[in-house]
Order: C-alpha cells, then sequence, then structure tokens
C-alpha cells in the first residue's frame, strides 16, 4: 500500500518535470490510442487532447505520424499502429513504447483518416508535448505551434518552458507564443498590455490576424492600445505591399524575358515569324520531364541535379528540332513572311499534337527540387525560393547570351549576316549554316526556358501557346532587333502587369496592358530601343 | 516536293482517321451512340480521358450482348475544342452517322453550343460535367453536379467543421465560376455572413502568376476570423495555383482550399505532398470503398493497360449516363428519341459509391455528395458522405430563377415553369 503510494507520488513528480503542472496525470496513452479505431472526427480530437494530458513524451512519433495520416488501426483486433511502408508491406509500431510489432499486409489494417481540425488539434498537442525537448529544433518548432494556435491553456506551459529556457532565439519566440495565448486568457490587464505591445513588435500578417481575433472579445481599456498596435502593424506593412509588388513585378518580367528571349533572336535578329516558338519551350519541358523520369528510375539520388542535367538535353533537343525546321521549311521561304507565319502555324500544332500522341494529354509531373521549394522571409515579404532563382537564371541567360553576341566569332558572323546578307557572303561567311545555326540558338534558348517555366507552370502540350503571345508583345515592345530592349521591355511590362492587377484584377490588368502597348505602338512602331541606321531589311 | 506530297497526305489521312475509319464499317445490326468529347486543343486534356471511358463502357456493355439485341458502336469525333465545331460535329453525328445518342461536352460553352441542335435534330445527348445549372432542356440530360450537388454541401461542410466565417470565391473568368459564385454569395448571405467577409477574384484561362491573389488571399485572411477559399478555378491553371500556394506556405489548416474543378486528373501533374488537407467537393473519389467502384477502377486499368491510370468524378457520371440510357432504351424497346426520353425518368442505376442514381424529371439525377481531402499520394479522403441530393436546375438562391422549376413529364413537359405565374417559360426559354 505504501510503496504503491509511493510510486504514484514519483510518477506524478515526474510528469510535472517532464511536462506541464495542470496536465500531469500520469495516465498510460495506450488505450487511450486504441480508442481512436472507434472515434469519429469530434471523438479523436478530444482523444487527442487527452493523450496530450497524460504528459507522455514517448507519444510524440505516434502524434506525428498521425498528422501525416500514417496512423492505423488492426482489422482483427482494432489495436492503432504508427506505421510506415516496408516493401510491399507495412511496419507497425508501437505508438507508445516505439517498437517495432511486425509487418503485415496492406489489407489487413485500415487508416485512421485524420482532417484539418484534427490535425490542428495535434499540432496543438505536439507543441504542449514538445516545448521541453532537449532539441532546440523541437522547441522552436513547438513555440511556433502555440503562435499559430493560440489558447489559454497553452499559456501555463509556455511559461513553464520559458522559466528554464536558455537559447536567446528560442525564448523571444517563446515570449511571443506567451504573449499570443496571455491574450485569450483571463490575466491581468497589465499583463495584456504588455503582450500587444510584444505582439506588435512582431509584426507580419500572422500578428494582425491574432490581434483582429480578440479585438472583439477584449477588455474596453485596452482598445486604444490594440488599435495602436494593429494601425502600426498595417503601416508598415503597406510599405512591404509595395516592395513586394516590385518583386511580383520582376519576376513576373523574369518569366516573360525568359519566354521571349529565345524569339528575340528568330524573330527580332532573323526576322522570322516564328509561330512555333511557344512549342520549343513546350519541347525543352517536356525534356526535363524526360530527364526526371530517367532520373527517379536510376538514381533518384541525383534528384536535385536533374534541372542542371535537364539544360543541355533541352538545349540540344529543342536546338536540332530548330535546326530541322530551318532546314526542311524555313529556308524555302525567307522573305515570304505570310507564307513564314503560316508554315510555322502548322509546325506548332503537329508538335503539340505529336507530343500528344507520345505523352498522352494530360499533365506531366516535373517535380521541383528541394532547393526550389519553399519560402524565404526577407523583412516583411515572403519570397519564393523558385521565382527567386527563376529571376537569377533568366538575367543570366540574358547575359550569356549578350556575350555571345558581341562577344564570340559566331556572334559577329551572326550580326553580320542579319545586317548586310550580301557583304557578309562576300566575304567568305557561310550566310545558310549561319542562318541556320542563329534559327537553332533561338530554339535552343527556348527550351531552356522550358526547363525554368516546368517549374512553374502546367506541362503539357498547350504549354507553348500560353507564352507565344506575350513573348511576341515583349520583343516588338522592347523594340526589334535588340536584347536590351527586351530585356527592358519583358521588366516593365511584369511590373506595369502587377501593378495593376491588385486594382484592376488579373483579367482587365491584361487587357489594359494590351491596349497601352497598342498606343504605344502608335507612338513609337519601333519599340522601346528602335535600331538606327541600316537594319534589317523591312 | 513528292516527300512533301506524301508527309500532307499522311497528315490529311491522320486527321480523318478518326471520323472516316468507324464510319466506314457500320453495319445494320449495330446501334450507334456519339461520343463527343475534344482530343486536340486546350480541353484534350480532360476530354480525351471521358473518350476513353466511354469506349470502355460500350466495349463491357457488347462484351454482356450489346443492346436490344443488337452491338453497340462507338462514333467518335474530335470537335478539338472549338466551340462552334461542337455544333457542326453534332450536327454531322446525329444527320449523317444516324447515332442513338450523344456521349459528350466539358465546358459549358460547349454545351450551349450544341444545345439547339439536339432540340432541332431532335436526339439525346448526355453531358458528364459539373455545371452552374440555370437550363433544362428536352434533349439533355445533366448527368454531373448541378450547384446544390457541390457548391453548397461544401460551403456547409466548411461553415460548420471548420468554423470558416471569411470567405474567398476564387474562379476562371467565365460562365460557371461566375454563375456558381453568384449563387454562392447569395446563399452565403441569406445565412448572415456579411458582404466585407467575402471577396471574389476573377482570373483568365491558363492563368500562371499567382503570387499576387496568393499574397491577397493571405492579406484577407489576417482578419482575425477563420477564412477559406472556395476555388472554382480551370483545370489547367490549378496547378500553378497549388504550387504557388504551396510555396507561400499557405497550408490547408489556416487557410482550406475547397476546389469544384480538381479531381485525381489534375492531381497527377503535381507533387501534392505540400497541399495535403485542401478540400474538393465531387460526386465520387477514386478512394471510395465500395465493391462496384473496386470493380470499375479494375476494368480501368485493365482497358487503358495502365495501373496508374486514376478515375474521376466526370467519369462516374458517363458511366451513370451511360447505363441509364442503355436501361431506357432496353425498357422502351427501340432507341427512338422520343420513347426514350418518355422511358429514362425515374430509371434507377447504381453509382460508383455504393448507391443508385435515379434520373428525375428535370433531367437531372441524385447522388450523394462527398468532401475529400487532398492526401499526399494524389488521393481524396473522404471526410464526410451525405446523403443522395437531386440537382436543382434553377437555384433557389437566385432571385430571377427561384420562382422557376423542369418538368419534362408529360403535362407539363417544360423546362422552365414558373410557379409564381402558372406559365411555362421564363428565363431561359
Amino acid at each position: 500500500m505504501t510503496t504503491r503510494h509511493f510510486f504514484r507520488i514519483l510518477i506524478t513528480l515526474l510528469a510535472f518535470a517532464f511536462a506541464a503542472p495542470t496536465f500531469a496525470q500520469g495516465n498510460d496513452p495506450k488505450p487511450l490510442f486504441d480508442q481512436l479505431a472507434d472515434a469519429n472526427f469530434n471523438d479523436a480530437e478530444k482523444l487527442v487532447g487527452q493523450i496530450a494530458a497524460t504528459g507522455d513524451t514517448r507519444v510524440v512519433p505516434a502524434l506525428n505520424a498521425f498528422a501525416e495520416g500514417d496512423l492505423y488501426f488492426r482489422k482483427s483486433d482494432k489495436a492503432v499502429f504508427a506505421a510506415k511502408a516496408a516493401a510491399s508491406q507495412l511496419e507497425l509500431i508501437d505508438p507508445v513504447t516505439g517498437e517495432s510489432a511486425g509487418q503485415v499486409a496492406k489489407g489487413a489494417v485500415t487508416k485512421i483518416k485524420v482532417n484539418n481540425n484534427l490535425r490542428r488539434a495535434i499540432r496543438a498537442a505536439l507543441g504542449g508535448l514538445t516545448l521541453m525537448s532537449p532539441d532546440r529544433g523541437a522547441r522552436l518548432a513547438a513555440a511556433d505551434a502555440i503562435l499559430r494556435s493560440p489558447s489559454a491553456e497553452a499559456l501555463e506551459l509556455v511559461e513553464a518552458a520559458l522559466a528554464k529556457e536558455s537559447d536567446r532565439a528560442v525564448k523571444a519566440r517563446m515570449q511571443e507564443a506567451r504573449a499570443v495565448s496571455l491574450l485569450s486568457s483571463d490575466r491581468s490587464v497589465e499583463e495584456k498590455r504588455a503582450a500587444i505591445e510584444t505582439i506588435g513588435k512582431l509584426g507580419g500578417r500572422d500578428a494582425l490576424g491574432i490581434l483582429n481575433s480578440v479585438s472583439s472579445s477584449i477588455d474596453a481599456s485596452l482598445k486604444p492600445d490594440l488599435e495602436a498596435a494593429i494601425a502600426s502593424i498595417q503601416n508598415e506593412q503597406q510599405l512591404w505591399d509595395m516592395a513586394q509588388n516590385v518583386w511580383y513585378g520582376l519576376s513576373l518580367g523574369s518569366v516573360l524575358l525568359l519566354a521571349a528571349i529565345g524569339l528575340a533572336i528568330t524573330f527580332g535578329v532573323m526576322g522570322i515569324i516564328n509561330m512555333a516558338h511557344g512549342e520549343m519551350v513546350m519541347l525543352g519541358a517536356y525534356s526535363t520531364f524526360v530527364v526526371q523520369q530517367v532520373i527517379r528510375e536510376n538514381a533518384p539520388g541525383l534528384f536535385d541535379w536533374s534541372l542542371a542535367i535537364a539544360l543541355p538535353v533541352a538545349f540540344l533537343v529543342t536546338g536540332a528540332v530548330g535546326l530541322v525546321i530551318e532546314r526542311g521549311v524555313i529556308r524555302f521561304l525567307y522573305g515570304r513572311p505570310l507564307e513564314t507565319l503560316l508554315a510555322t502555324w502548322g509546325i506548332s500544332l503537329i508538335l503539340q499534337q505529336g507530343i500528344r500522341t507520345i505523352f498522352g494529354p494530360t499533365n506531366q509531373e516535373v517535380g521541383n527540387p528541394s532547393w526550389m521549394s519553399g519560402s524565404f522571409p526577407l523583412g516583411g515579404m515572403t519570397i519564393t525560393w523558385n521565382r527567386m532563382w527563376i529571376v537569377v537564371f533568366s538575367l543570366s541567360i540574358f547575359v550569356g547570351l549578350l556575350l555571345l553576341m558581341k562577344r564570340s566569332a559566331f556572334g559577329l558572323q551572326m550580326r553580320a549576316v542579319t545586317q548586310n546578307r550580301r557583304m557578309a557572303s562576300s566575304m567568305g561567311i557561310r550566310t545558310p549554316w549561319v542562318d541556320a545555326f542563329t534559327f537553332a540558338l533561338g530554339s535552343g534558348i527556348a527550351g531552356i526556358a522550358g526547363v525554368a517555366l516546368s517549374q512553374i507552370d502546367n506541362v503539357s502540350p498547350n504549354l507553348g501557346q500560353s507564352y507565344i503571345i506575350d513573348s511576341f508583345m515583349v520583343v516588338v515592345f522592347g523594340g526589334v532587333g535588340n536584347l536590351w530592349g527586351t530585356l527592358v521591355g519583358a521588366l516593365s511590362l511584369g511590373i506595369l502587369n502587377k501593378f495593376l492587377e491588385p486594382s484592376v484584377g488579373a483579367v482587365l490588368g491584361k487587357i489594359l496592358v494590351l491596349v497601352l502597348i497598342i498606343l504605344f505602338i502608335q507612338k513609337r512602331p519601333r519599340g522601346l530601343f528602335a535600331l538606327k541606321g541600316r537594319a534589317i531589311e523591312a | 516536293m513528292t516527300f512533301k506530297a506524301r508527309l500532307g497526305g499522311a497528315l490529311l489521312a491522320a486527321a480523318l482517321s478518326t471520323t472516316a475509319f468507324q464510319g466506314a464499317f457500320a453495319a445494320d445490326d449495330t446501334i450507334k451512340i456519339g461520343v463527343l468529347h475534344s482530343l486536340s486543343g486546350t480541353m484534350a486534356i480532360s476530354e480525351t480521358t471521358l473518350k476513353d471511358a466511354m469506349l470502355m463502357l460500350v466495349e463491357e456493355q457488347n462484351k454482356k450482348g450489346g443492346v436490344l439485341g443488337k452491338k453497340l458502336e462507338a462514333v467518335v469525333v474530335d470537335p478539338a475544342s472549338d466551340w462552334p465545331l461542337f455544333a457542326e460535329k453534332a450536327r454531322q453525328l446525329i444527320s449523317q452517322d444516324k447515332v442513338a445518342a450523344v456521349f459528350g461536352c466539358w465546358t459549358s460553352s460547349s454545351r450551349k453550343s450544341v444545345l439547339p441542335v439536339f432540340e432541332e435534330l431532335n436526339s439525346i445527348l448526355f453531358y458528364p460535367v459539373q455545371y452552374e445549372g440555370e437550363e433544362s432542356s428536352r434533349n439533355i440530360f445533366y448527368t454531373g453536379a448541378a450547384p446544390n450537388q457541390q457548391a453548397i454541401p461544401a460551403v456547409d461542410y466548411l461553415a460548420a467543421t471548420e468554423g470558416v466565417e471569411r470567405w474567398v470565391l476564387a474562379g476562371t473568368d467565365y460562365v460557371y465560376p461566375q454563375t456558381t459564385n453568384k449563387i454562392l454569395k447569395a446563399y452565403l448571405m441569406s445565412k448572415g455572413v456579411k458582404e466585407e467577409d467575402i471577396m471574389i477574384n476573377y482570373t483568365p484561362f491558363g492563368h500562371s502568376d499567382w503570387q499576387t491573389i496568393v499574397s491577397d488571399i493571405k492579406k484577407f485572411g489576417s482578419a482575425g476570423k477563420k477564412t477559406a477559399v472556395v476555388s472554382t478555378i480551370n483545370g489547367d491553371a490549378n496547378v500553378p495555383f497549388y504550387k504557388e500556394l504551396g510555396n507561400q506556405g499557405v497550408k490547408a489548416e489556416d487557410i482550406p482550399v475547397v476546389a469544384f474543378s480538381v479531381g485525381e486528373e489534375e492531381l497527377a501533374g503535381l507533387d501534392t505532398a505540400p497541399l495535403v488537407g485542401h478540400l474538393a467537393a465531387w460526386n465520387y473519389f477514386q478512394s471510395v470503398d465500395a465493391p462496384v467502384n473496386a470493380e470499375f477502377i479494375k476494368s480501368w486499368h485493365a482497358y487503358t493497360k495502365n495501373d496508374k491510370r486514376v478515375t474521376n468524378d466526370p467519369m462516374e457520371a458517363a458511366y451513370i449516363g451511360f447505363n441509364a440510357w442503355v436501361k431506357a432504351v432496353e425498357a422502351a424497346g427501340t432507341v427512338e428519341t422520343d420513347k426514350v426520353l418518355d422511358s429514362i425518368i425515374g430509371v434507377s442505376v447504381p453509382n460508383l459509391s455504393g448507391g443508385t442514381s435515379t434520373v428525375m424529371p428535370n433531367h437531372h439525377i441524385t447522388k450523394p455528395v462527398l468532401i475529400g481531402e487532398i492526401q499526399a499520394d494524389g488521393q481524396f479522403d473522404i471526410v464526410q458522405e451525405t446523403p443522395a441530393v437531386v440537382g436543382d436546375e434553377w437555384s433557389d438562391y437566385l432571385p430571377d430563377s427561384k420562382d422557376l422549376i423542369s418538368d419534362w413529364r408529360k403535362p407539363m413537359e417544360c423546362g422552365n415553369f414558373n410557379v409564381a405565374t402558372g406559365k411555362c417559360g421564363g428565363k431561359g426559354s
């Protein structure tokens, strides 16, 4: 009797040390887990709360598995297990002890479904359980979880954790989590005032959401503080919104630049109205898909390098297709723009339907390598990695192309041929081959643009169509035959679009941009940067 | 030159083969049905699957002995995502190929384009895609969802389960999203949602730059009330939309997105791990746990010789429409349009979610509404299922259609009967 009593006290004390004072009950979480087998979503939410209330930190991996949808019950005895895939079977793991309970066929277990509410409850529970974790990252994540789903119950947990915390960054995050939880508790007005100040300093959209959500329930004497904090965040946010808009514009501009830069060569420099340009972009995207498929099957470890490998492949494939098109069709049509337009339009349809026949009409999945997923905060802005790398990528293509045109022998010949074909020919330049390779270069550039665009758009046979109009718009607006014009044209159209979009909407914004370009072309028919002197023969 | 000519000839032959081939071998002991789905152009992405599904259904029916003792023969045409061409091809199917019924169309624009043709030549169209309602034709059967079989239950689910109070209605700029959003707005306001808690946003077809809109949604969501996005964004534009959501870290736990045009097929081109928990509302999911569904998936994989091909809601709608037609023809003993139109009303056939669907007098069908959450493997986990709901052609929430009903049985035989004035005719007549 006395020993049992002693043990109970000991367990309670241990639980105190592990988790929060109020949550310590020392129950065994195992039967709670087993009840999940028959629970509906509401019951499951309560059970998660009870599991967390045991304060037993061994359940953390199982709760994580639950949130990920990896919790199952065995059909034979309704025992609940976490599971992970092992070959064609599932390996069952005890939710409390973490020990393996053998492998079973997939049909022998049923998945316990989670919905968003349940996932939120699990995250909050995990936050409470891992606040004292020895792992710094876990503590930070726990504080974040509480910050996202504030509740009065979490307050004491955070305060207990805060007293023990020594890491500065984690401590700061916990202070914020405490402030957020405090607002919905019944603490004193003074404490709440301090909390509002803390959240006000935190800034950003999330803080704004938190402050707004309590504005209806808060004590009247705190209203002025709250409104001041909200106003200051909104002021700050407005400035960041401007910056964010410029960034979005640059990012859209860089996509336009990517799509148009190949056309700046075939249309701009050579004067070929190439309606199949978009399909070159599409072929580049499909090359990426094929490369990724090969990597997935043969060397999954290389997946993060797949785009780097796809670049030369896409360049060669589309360059070769371009060469064939020039030699096979376009060279017979020089000087006949209308026929060129029709012929290349036909080629574009053939290429589209060809791809549709080979790969099927549905979208193909091109994965994002890990370094192109997610985002990072920059002040009050969120910058996504894929957009950021595309800006970098398109600018480097631009620079590379400029160097090729201005500094290489091939670039010199190219310019010579386009400026004065007969004289270039007399100087011993084989003009037909220069034409062919220039067209191949333009197509190849379109192909590597396709590699980048596969990261942000659908990889389907229609991919090219959505870019062809925009590409022509950029080249004409920037000034035919001028690479700098294409750069400035693309970026200014991007920024213009993104500044119109918030006020007039995406549909009207696009129309307005088109109208503005038409008016601009009326005024300056040769675009932003007109070529002076003896330009390409009209 | 000769090579070019030969190439041209080959291309021409390829283009014509789909129609010419199947037309050439028509015999008298077969019943012909038309399949009118785009196999090229922008809509090919969605419609090609339905063409395959129809061919599979025809093949299976023939294995069972066909209809009325005759073999079925599918006549496939390609309207190439070109709305006026739909009408032309429909006319060709009905008057030249003499098909008994047509299964086809996807977009509302294509349906509106063929509607007068079917009424003029008195033939039957089965339309298998969810649509905006506000239409009821004597010659068309709408086996996809009307707004009350998809949009309204989805909104109810979010309000009840997730406690959503602020709504972003985002859609592509055309008739289906605009009408649906009009209905939803009226519905939400009738439930006490304030106007400032509803944000409506339209984007062009194939929109690919979602940065501003996703950031607007985040801004709208930081007003302290639980916010959700109701998406009527059309097929292709969804992939970049969801990618942007994932990259900007909009999690389903914070701002859930419920979509009406995103199914298994659309998710196939996408890494769904960052999207777990976002929702879709349909009348069918591939993950439905029913023997009839397992059977259907098995034969689909066998027919396409690809066990990765997914099934989706419009395929189920095509399945229901086809079986209802077969049953009605068997009952009428003929494929004559007027007799089939009479016998099909009230016909009940099994649907793929384990229940039955009945063809109602308003040419819509009954079916349950399922709400599913996206999973990491590109499938949906069903989190709610309603009992069967009757498709409501004229929305009760729009002022100019709330008095209208449709009943194609005798003696009413009217697609837009106004119960307030007691007369047939009104909007949409």
